[in-house]
């Protein structure tokens, strides 16, 4: 039967099609954006380095993703910017830096694309990550106490300088919350989601 | 579902060189196949626990919190892994091997390497399921492992499908059967699609928001051109076997291949409704999928035509039972996946469990049901060895079949409540968490359902393992055994 050569090029060549379609064309249609010059000179959105770019690793290996995602929906749809989960919705240029993306498709927890402007607090953040429920009656985000470390110290001691205030019943007499590097990097990621400086496209 | 509707009809045996034929293929089948059909059951068992791990913490978070490596950002990527490529692709490979084999009417070619892919497949696997635990994966869905792990499975899914497809180019036969098609389509397909994904996303080839579009064209694909065609494959190859009957139309076989080869590959961006894409690709996502109404009405039309007037076989017969269920299955999950890409659908149930529930219903109640079906088929052909329990084939076809019903009812009402909730700004986001609770409370418990059908399945196949190989203890293997004194083989006599 020698239209299976037929078949062959048939069945391969609707795969490519729509890797052209799907994967290639897009590439090179969003290639070209470049970021905004806002009018203090400064551009947006910055690429991630040190503490953020290290706190994106964390974002990631812990999967945040799959229970966050990090895009606002337009006007109309949904109800993203009614819920102050950004000022403008999110566009491609928003992302240029991504690799990978992190767009996520559940919203189990919120969106988290503006979260810095949301939640500015370090020790919110701190305070949330080890008990989600202090700061979120009702979450059912997983507690990420491995995130942090206790420290006994002899009474009358200096106190750890970076210790997290907590409330009472949390820790023992002269016990101290301190956070890990890595949760460090993790607000520090966080902290810097904050999109709400003007787009020229959602003008 | 009794033993005695195991026993083949002697109606069915054709002559006697096809019967020397067919049990010559089998014994070139039997190791490899077994291989690859053994390690999916027990990775179905390592992604049972997974997901009833990620199913628990959704409700009750503070359950094994202490770990990293148990946080539930991990264990659910680990449970889609396990599932995907343990499970679902071993399986897969296996029913495609024989399946290749039995309908090209050859012997299957170089055995020993591909149950050495077996073996390597699962060292691959356990180390990309390890690394998602110990935190080394990519955070993208689908192609979580980590580009090592990726390269070494793309290498070994390279060895299978060569080897399948120059068993079907040595093929004994003037017809290409439309199982065939379906199963060469998902071995050309699937190294393409893993090829480009991880090129252009671990590779960070693609920027931005094209990493999403990439993202998703490669992990519906996982989906549409991988483990669809091999369900609707095996699918087209056991009902009429099972029956006794040819498929109801060869004609609409074939427009039901090549429309689902053209469709497809282009619905994947409705996973990005709404998101920061350019419009037309989405649009083009959401075409895609409503086309996909063609080939999914098609082959419902012909498997449907194809049962008619044998639905009573359904009670004798597990490996139809199951085939036929999942059939059904695929038309309806298809349906809902069509209409959940419009935009208006979409905006209520995008971002909540509905969605969740739509792919359980997919890979689980149409893949997975099939792959139950065609393991109860293969496995006693190649072992000679009969299921060991009726009863507990019972007890596995109605506990996933009521657990999955479960599943789906409650996470697909919590979820379009979700979703109208999410909607309305009125509505504080934490009070939406807790009105979910209790679908994912019911989500556990049917998931429980689901648990005690995987072992009564791994039970019989564990039984039928040890059986067999007390009989290579005994005797020494015949390659090529009698027919007439080969053991009762289950339902169509082949």
């Amino acid at each position: 039967m020698n239209r299976t050569l037929l078949i062959y090029i048939g069945i391969i060549a609707t795969v490519i099609i729509s890797s052209v379609g799907l994967v290639f064309v897009p590439d090179a249609q969003l290639f070209a954006l470049e970021p905004v010059r806002l009018e203090s000179g400064e551009q947006r959105p910055l690429a991630p380095a040190g503490a953020i770019a290290m706190g994106r690793e964390v974002y990631m290996d812990l999967g945040c993703i799959y229970c966050h995602s990090q895009q606002v929906r337009p006007e109309g749809f949904g109800s993203d910017l009614e819920r102050g989960w950004g000022s403008r919705r999110s566009v491609p240029r928003d992302y240029i830096h991504d690799r990978p993306h992190l767009l996520g498709t559940m919203r189990t927890g919120p969106d988290l694309h503006n979260i810095g402007l949301r939640q500015p607090s370090e020790d919110w953040h701190y305070r949330h990550f080890y008990e989600p429920t202090l700061t979120s009656p009702g979450s059912t985000m997983p507690p990420h106490r491995f995130l942090f470390r206790r420290v006994r110290i002899e009474p009358g001691a200096q106190p750890p300088l970076d210790a997290i205030e907590m409330p009472e019943g949390y820790l023992a007499a002269n016990e101290y919350l301190v956070p890990t590097d890595r949760a460090r990097h993790l607000v520090a990621y966080l902290l810097n989601l904050n999109f709400s400086y003007d787009e020229p496209e959602t003008r | 579902m009794s033993a005695q509707a195991l026993t083949p009809h002697p109606a069915h045996f054709e002559n006697q060189n096809e019967l020397n034929d067919r049990a010559a293929i089998d014994a070139s089948c039997a190791r490899p196949v077994m291989w690859f059909l053994a390690s999916s059951v027990v990775w179905l068992l390592v992604g049972t626990v997974l997901a009833m791990l990620a199913s628990y913490k959704m409700h009750s978070p503070g359950f094994l919190d202490q770990w990293a490596w148990l946080t539930f950002g991990r264990v659910r990527p680990a449970h889609l892994n396990a599932v995907t490529y343990g499970w679902a692709s071993m399986a897969g490979i296996g029913v495609v091997l024989w399946m290749q084999a039995r309908l090209s009417r050859v012997q299957l070619a170089f055995p020993r390497v591909l149950t050495a892919t077996a073996v390597l497949w699962n060292i691959v696997v356990a180390i990309g399921i390890g690394g998602i635990l110990a935190g080394w994966h990519t955070s993208v869905e689908w192609i979580e492992f980590s580009l090592p792990v990726a390269l070494a499975l793309a290498v070994l899914f390279s060895v299978f499908a060569l080897i399948s497809f120059y068993t079907f180019a040595r093929r004994q036969t003037t017809h290409v059967y439309v199982t065939q098609w379906y199963m060469f389509g998902a071995i050309l397909w699937f190294p393409y699609l893993y090829l480009i994904a991880n090129v252009m996303i671990h590779l960070g080839q693609a920027r931005g928001v094209a990493q999403a579009s990439t993202n998703w064209w490669f992990a519906h694909n996982v989906l549409g051109l991988w483990l669809t065609p091999i369900g609707v494959g095996a699918a087209y190859y056991l009902i009429p076997k099972v029956i006794g009957r040819p498929i109801h139309s060869y004609y609409l076989s074939i427009l039901g291949f090549w429309s689902l080869a053209l469709f497809y590959n282009w619905a994947g961006t409705h996973h990005l409704i709404g998101g920061p894409l350019p419009a037309w690709l989405v649009s083009v996502g959401i075409v895609g999928s409503m086309m996909m109404f063609i080939p999914v009405i098609t082959v419902a039309i012909n498997h449907h035509l194809t049962m008619r007037g044998h639905f009573h076989m359904l009670r004798t017969s597990p490996t139809l039972r199951f085939v036929v269920a999942g059939a059904m299955t695929y038309t309806a999950v298809s349906a809902q996946g069509s209409l959940m890409s419009l935009r208006s659908l979409n905006e209520v149930t995008h971002f909540t469990h509905y969605t969740i529930a739509h792919s359980h219903l997919g890979v689980y109640g149409f893949f997975t049901m099939i792959m139950f079906g065609s393991c109860y088929y293969i496995m006693p052909r190649l072992t000679g060895i009969e299921w060991s329990s009726a009863r507990l084939i019972r007890i596995h076809f109605w506990s996933v079949l009521v657990g999955m019903a479960l599943y789906w009812i409650g996470l697909t009402w919590g979820g379009v409540r979700q979703g109208f909730m999410l909607n309305d700004p009125a509505v504080p986001f934490l009070d939406v968490v807790r009105y979910t609770l209790p679908y994912l409370w019911s989500r556990s418990v049917a998931g429980a359902l689901m648990t005690l059908g995987h072992v009564a399945f791994a039970v019989l196949v564990a039984r039928m393992l040890l059986a067999w190989r007390r009989r290579h203890a005994d005797a020494e293997w015949e390659p090529e055994p009698e027919p007439a004194a080969r053991p009762a083989r289950a339902e169509a006599g082949a």
